[in-house]
């Protein structure tokens, strides 16, 4: 066997360094004396060379030894005072051998002392894992910004939706999107606006699932009642609209529209209760106005329906001429208007017959 | 095909010859303009159609555009990073071509789905390696080719790189490095410093 020589250290454990038996270093592995000046540890005890913080209480070789299972942890006395963890083992003639690393204490190390891939032993897997530290940063970084990327998009999604999630009917943003396009393209079309009646009572007494459920059941109600070509819009809780494309006749929009409230007082079923609704209606067709505007369409729709609403619910109301004056300067104007002629006892102009 | 290898292909024909240019490969791939996420997997045959919309673009063959995107993975200053990773595989050039059949496993360490063909490095002595690369799409080989002489260039390194052919999913380059401290390279600092 060959006779221990220190130099068989600087390969195999290039942080390492041996003491003689007082605990002064005879021998330094290469990476280790980069750390400090040439020659600053060569000669010096250990112990005045580092702070040792576990075991805390060591001034002799002996001391070390016997704590030589204890992971130790120590530093070095002099700055930069970059903390380090230790392993001892007898060495030759009565000193220690002690194998240091950096640690998580790495980073900063090759910073501080410049230290290179060569400066660690190819077993070290100090390189894998400054590797992997510089790849996951990177790959964590690109994940971030995807994160980033896609909440934008959803953000913006959401602002650009047409679809109501709840009902899967186009939402108020859709439908002022399509009377938009109809009224730059001249498409002539009945306008339907539907209240539901009694469903606040539904959300009351049932609670909000079976609310959402009945929205749901209405919804798949008027989507069958109606063709391809036309629109159904939730425009509000609700609230919904229908758009019947290319039809103008006012008598069988209405027909239609008491098809439609028929259909909704059907009870609707909801976790073994029964949910009763009905709807009112307001309706007016793009002709009754030269030229129309999708704010006079809205408007009048509104104000049929809420006279439908204030006549007993659960009807359709067809816009006439005279009806309101008012009605295409807003909504209130015309509701305002109508429920002054109800309270002061008058007959409502726009009830329909 | 991983994302990055999506993105790396735009992000070589973007910087490389320009936006203008970039906005008409995509045009043609029909990808849109912001192009790739780079931690998402899309369909082998996007790839497939961006190298192609690019090849048209550029007026180039495949197997020498392949090897410009080689080049520039390891030398343009936004893709610094990769370069920066490879030259964790060894101190010396051929070190690191040594270090070449863990890549795909060292790529896996960072972003787990990504699949880098298998690599095989042949010592033939006297400095002469043959590089065998088995990857179900071909060109991959072509692109090794840009990179490796590239970063023997890095390392400071002379070195031969030839395409040497290939057939049924395997793709060869014939390597000799004629001196390994040919000149000083470009520095590579653990710490990760900027270049002086």
């Amino acid at each position: 066997m060959t006779e221990f020589n220190p130099m068989m250290l600087d390969r195999l454990m290039p942080m390492s360094l041996v003491t003689d038996a007082t605990g002064n270093v005879i021998h330094v592995a290469p990476t280790l004396a980069k750390t400090r000046a040439e020659g600053f540890f060569e000669g010096r005890s250990i112990f005045d060379l580092f702070q040792f913080r576990r075991p805390n209480a060591v001034a002799t070789v002996d001391d070390l030894l016997e704590n030589a299972d204890v992971p130790m942890r120590l530093a070095f006395s002099s700055p930069p005072q970059t903390d380090l963890r230790g392993t001892v083992s007898e060495g030759p003639g009565g000193g220690v051998v002690m194998n240091l690393s950096f640690g998580l204490s790495i980073l900063d190390a090759i910073r501080t002392y410049g230290l290179h891939l060569t400066d660690f032993a190819a077993t070290d897997p100090t390189m894998e894992m400054l590797y992997l530290i510089e790849a996951k940063s990177a790959a964590m970084e690109e994940t971030h910004a995807l994160n980033r990327r896609l909440q934008g998009a959803r953000i913006a999604a959401e602002e650009q939706a047409f679809t109501d999630t709840l009902t899967g009917l186009k939402n108020r943003r859709a439908l002022d999107h399509i009377l938009t396009r109809y009224h730059a393209t001249e498409v002539e079309f009945t306008l339907l606006g539907i209240d539901l009646d009694y469903f606040k009572s539904v959300n009351d007494t049932f609670g909000h699932a079976a609310g959402d459920h009945v929205l749901q059941v209405v919804a798949r109600k008027l989507v069958s009642a109606t063709g391809p070509d036309d629109t159904v819009a939730r425009v509000g809780g609700d609230e919904l609209m229908i758009l019947l494309k290319g039809k103008t006749d006012t008598a069988q929009a209405k027909a239609f529209a008491i098809g439609v409230i028929k259909d909704l007082e059907e009870p609707i079923p909801f976790e073994g209760n029964t949910c009763l609704i009905s709807a009112s209606i307001g309706i007016a067709a793009t002709n009754q106005f030269t030229p129309w505007s999708a704010d006079c369409l809205l408007a009048t729709v509104d104000s049929t329906l809420y006279i439908s609403k204030n006549d007993g619910r659960g009807r359709a109301t067809v816009y006439e001429h005279g009806m309101c004056r008012k009605m295409c300067s807003g909504r209130k104007d015309c509701v305002s208007l109508n429920l002054h002629k109800k309270r002061s006892g008058g007959r409502l102009e726009a009830r329909s017959v | 095909m991983h994302g990055l290898v999506n993105k790396s292909i735009q992000c070589f024909v973007r910087d490389t010859y320009g936006p203008e240019v970039w906005g008409k490969v995509a045009v043609c791939a029909n990808v849109e303009h912001e192009g790739f996420e780079p931690m998402l997997t899309y369909e082998d045959q996007v790839t497939h159609d961006l190298l192609h919309a690019a090849q048209t673009a550029l007026h180039k063959p495949m197997d020498v555009l392949l090897e410009d995107l080689g080049t520039y993975l390891v030398s343009h200053e936004n893709v610094e990073r990769l370069r920066r990773l490879l030259r964790f595989g060894g101190a010396s050039f051929t070190d690191f071509l040594h270090s070449l059949e863990d890549l795909p496993e060292r790529a896996k360490l960072a972003v787990p789905e990504l699949d880098l063909p298998a690599m095989e490095l042949r010592s033939l002595g006297d400095g002469q390696f043959k590089l065998v690369c088995s990857a179900e799409q071909s060109g991959f080989a072509h692109v090794m080719v840009g990179l490796l002489r590239t970063l023997a260039d890095d390392y400071g390194a002379l070195a031969l790189l030839e395409y040497a052919g290939g057939a049924d999913g395997r793709e060869e380059v014939d390597i000799h490095v004629l001196d390994s401290g040919f000149s000083s390279g470009r520095t590579f600092s653990l710490a990760g410093e900027v270049e002086a």
